[in-house]
């Protein structure tokens, strides 16, 4: 393992002991939960991996450390007995995160829809309001627009505000807001204004929720100049990312997703910061890149296993930054591997895929064996029904079919 | 002193003196008078007309032998004495008159200890409120600096208009005057620190701010002198240092940004206020409802102030609104009405409303004000309301006109330094216009600055790493 990542080079960026986890997945049985808030993918962070420094990862002591970068053999001293860092779920990552931030920066607060005394719809954000009073934790009434504006204007005058969308959904009605007031401003004043803003709540399809509350808007906002966008898929990712976002000048929107928020895994003690720009190599291979983000990469690790079992060796790379793309490390994979295969959940349609494969076609068009391949959701809104819904999105075995096929 | 004389009576003169000979001729003729030349002429003989002629032509010009008086007299604020000294500087002698013309500048507008107190056209009605006191406290120098902001905004307006027909300004451009008394008021009655944003007719407010005439016509031209780098336009004017927050062309889209900045500065426990202004227009959106309960709700210090010109766009108020009232649409929150072409009854409302912030949260006043130019220069303004009802506000309610009355009320100056304040503004618009013109057009390279910040490394390469696309800022 340790060869492949020096062939790859050091500016790739890898994440920690998240990335090989993914490989030794036990998934439950996707239909045995219900309720908004359930996740049944439950991600055990295995004792024993090929290298046992893995979870030394993406920190040094006090060290604040802005790219995760792998590290070589050169810590031998964790056994499995004592495994260094905590573990926790996803939310409970995300609350961390945005804990030492509010308490590394005063500036920095958090409005939303319960948000303060609730202590947030998906936890996310429970304790703070009592930590930090009701003014830093602020719960608004439900009035997504000018609350995302109020934020966006606290931020114009020097404040570090994390507004949250109980549902992405909902942000559809603040679009005006995000559209023009967080992104452009810093154009259209010259660069006198900075909008320090994230933007964060819970998207795409979770169980049985209905089609308004299962809406994936990255492919909406992609196109909006002046902001970034990111994903966020494993705790480990999760608490890096709102980090940076956080101590980010730019307006940062931060896709979290329903399903994966009690995700476990074991992440380091010390603190550390990820890149927004940058993708995470989830598994490295020799045949096919498969690019992916958020709940997908579960659904692409899965056929993983199908299609190593089969013989194929299937290159996944978790793209993390949704705008700008991380064409750096897609490049070198494709130029690796000559094929390429987009896994997403968002629609056909204009998505994130859609533009996905435009730059790809654009930049890399001579290194590709093969036409691009994407995979996204159907053209429809979610249906109710469990079977309908399951066929709107991705599945497993589509994925391995398509492998299949890239590779013939 | 021969330069007051109009030409008429110096043509009588010469007209009279060789008609001497006439005189008797014109006398026994005085029955069949000439109409076309002003009848007394014939009836005085001519030497008799000539001594009166001679002694009212010295005294025809009473301006600067008045004001020089009653420069030496303390200033009382009666019309009836300014009468009376009106009328007895006719008789003063003629040293005095001789020497007035000596006297074309003197310092009127650095008075700055007596105070003077001015009514309100109108008095103020209040909702949940009670109504300060129509009467404003004020000096000679504030009532002339009003008159020299308000004539150098209404001037840079109406070479806005001009510079839009000769396409040199494109895009839109909604001009304010008409409505400068609001920003004059505003600017008047708050500090720097306190926080304004508005919409898009934001020119005059960001010269309230201390913007520059150059910044301003540069930025409607989008040169790089411009104050967003030529990148924003009329409707995005911004002035961080003097917090003007702009300059937005969404419609009651910065009415949260507004409670978002009064948010901030109750975060911050500063003592200062925002004032969100925005339309009638604006007045019925949606957003602007929600801002006001968050803001009500935590007790924000936003001041919002609705600019009612009557016409939203081409909709008139009672079109548009089912209750017109928009200082009593906050229902809980308290509101004031204002007469918005008084610059002084948006002072004493202004002050009213930040005392009224700081202690009790948000209040709404409404500015009861109107634009003489249409919503925007492809509008003509005329279509959807009389040129009549322009102009009979233009005489009854413009706010230079009232303040001109007032320092003429006051004798604080001429008619002529006025108008010389007015030839100065224009002066100083031409000039700026000209500045304008010559600052250079932005560089390619800034289309791609200033996109995003450079806060976590944002540099896009090509794909290689290899060639640096651009950096972005």
């Amino acid at each position: 393992m340790a060869s492949i990542f020096q062939g790859i080079g050091a500016a790739t960026s890898l994440s920690s002991s998240a990335s090989f986890d993914t490989k030794k997945l036990q998934f439950s049985s996707v239909r045995s939960l219900s309720g908004k808030r359930a996740s049944c993918v439950v991600m055990r962070s295995g004792g024993v991996k090929m290298d046992s420094d893995s979870n030394r990862i993406g920190g040094r002591g006090d060290q604040l450390v802005t790219n995760a970068v792998a590290t070589k053999a050169d810590n031998p001293a964790s056994s499995t007995a004592s495994k260094p860092g905590h573990e926790l779920l996803l939310f409970e990552a995300l609350r961390e995160g945005l804990e030492e931030e509010m308490e590394r920066d005063a500036r920095v607060c958090v409005m939303g829809e319960d948000v303060g005394h609730y202590g947030g719809s998906y936890k996310v954000t429970k304790g703070l309001a009592q930590k930090y009073g009701d003014l830093r934790v602020l719960d608004t009434p439900i009035a997504e627009n000018s609350f995302t504006g109020m934020g966006i204007g606290a931020a114009m005058m020097g404040l570090r505000p994390i507004i949250e969308g109980m549902n992405m959904g909902f942000l559809l009605l603040a679009f005006n807001q995000i559209s023009n007031n967080c992104g452009m401003l810093h154009y259209t004043s010259g660069g006198q204004f900075k909008i320090p803003v994230v933007i964060r709540g819970p998207g795409g399809v979770g169980r049985q929720l209905g089609a308004e509350h299962s809406q994936r808007l990255e492919s909406y906002f992609q196109s909006i100049p002046g902001i970034q966008m990111v994903a966020c898929s494993t705790p480990y990712n999760a608490k890096g990312l709102m980090k940076a976002a956080i101590r980010s000048d730019n307006p940062v929107i931060l896709f979290e997703h329903v399903l994966l928020y009690n995700l476990k895994e074991r992440i380091p003690d010390e603190e550390y910061v990820l890149n927004l720009e940058e993708a995470e190599m989830v598994r490295p291979g020799e045949h096919v890149t498969i690019l992916t983000y958020s709940r997908m990469r579960y659904h692409v690790m899965q056929a993983a296993k199908t299609l190593v079992n089969k013989g194929y060796d299937p290159e996944v790379i978790d793209i993390r930054s949704l705008k700008p793309f991380d064409l750096y490390t897609i490049g070198n994979s494709i130029k690796k591997t000559h094929r390429v295969l987009i896994v997403e959940e968002c629609m056909r349609t204009g998505g994130i895929g859609a533009s996905l494969t435009a730059a790809i076609t654009e930049n890399f068009h001579d290194y590709l064996d093969a036409p691009i391949m994407c995979l996204s959701s159907q053209d429809v809104p979610t249906p109710y029904a469990g079977t309908l819904e399951e066929w709107t999105v991705v599945q497993p075995p589509q994925i391995v079919a398509a492998v299949e096929q890239l590779c013939r | 002193m021969w330069k007051h004389l109009p030409l008429w009576k110096l043509l009588s003169t010469v007209e009279l003196s060789t008609s001497i000979t006439k005189s008797k001729a014109i006398f026994s003729s005085a029955l069949n008078f000439d109409y076309s030349k002003p009848h007394y002429i014939k009836f005085f003989s001519s030497g008799l007309y000539f001594i009166i002629l001679f002694l009212f032509l010295f005294f025809s010009d009473p301006s600067p032998n008045l004001t020089f008086q009653s420069l030496q007299q303390p200033k009382t604020t009666t019309d009836a004495m300014a009468l009376a000294r009106r009328s007895s500087g006719l008789l003063k002698p003629l040293s005095t008159a001789s020497s007035s013309s000596l006297l074309q500048r003197r310092p009127f507008s650095t008075d700055d200890t007596t105070t003077i107190t001015v009514e309100t056209s109108v008095p103020f009605t209040g909702h949940n409120c009670d109504p300060p006191s129509r009467s404003v406290d004020t000096t000679p120098k504030e009532l002339m600096t009003f008159f020299t902001d308000m004539a150098f905004m209404r001037r840079m307006e109406i070479a806005a208009d001009s510079l839009y027909k000769s396409k040199l300004i494109r895009g839109f451009c909604h001009l304010y005057d008409g409505q400068e008394a609001v920003s004059i008021g505003m600017e008047a009655a708050i500090t720097k620190k306190d926080c304004i944003i508005t919409a898009y007719r934001d020119h005059c407010i960001f010269l309230g701010r201390g913007g520059t005439l150059l910044e301003s016509f540069a930025e409607l031209m989008g040169r790089q002198a411009g104050c967003s780098r030529g990148k924003g336009g009329s409707m995005h004017f911004y002035k961080k240092d003097a917090c003007f927050f702009g300059g937005h062309g969404i419609v009651g889209a910065q009415v949260p940004l507004g409670c978002g900045l009064a948010f901030a500065q109750k975060y911050r426990k500063e003592d200062h206020v925002t004032f969100t202004m925005y339309g009638d227009g604006a007045a019925n959106q949606g957003q602007l409802f929600e801002a006001l309960n968050m803001a009500a709700l935590w007790d924000l210090p936003a001041i919002l102030v609705c600019e009612n010109n009557h016409y939203g766009m081409g909709t008139a108020e009672w079109r548009a609104a089912k209750s017109p009232a928009y200082y009593k649409r906050g229902d809980y929150v308290p509101g004031l009405k204002v007469d918005g072409m008084d610059a002084f009854a948006v002072k004493q409302a202004c002050k009213f409303a930040k005392e009224h912030a700081l202690k009790n949260g948000p209040i709404i006043l409404e500015m009861d004000t109107y634009r003489y130019h249409g919503h925007s220069m492809s509008d003509p303004g005329s279509t959807y309301r009389t040129r009549d009802e322009i102009s009979g506000v233009r005489q009854e309610r413009d706010p230079i006109e009232r303040i001109r009355k007032l320092i003429f009320a006051h004798d604080l100056a001429t008619e002529k330094e006025l108008k010389d304040i007015e030839k100065q503004a224009r002066k100083e618009v031409d000039e700026a216009i000209a500045q304008a013109k010559e600052s250079p057009m932005p560089d390619e390279s800034e289309l791609f600055t200033n996109v995003y910040r450079k806060g976590y490394g944002v540099e896009s390469f090509g794909t290689d790493r290899k060639e640096l696309r651009a950096t972005l800022p």
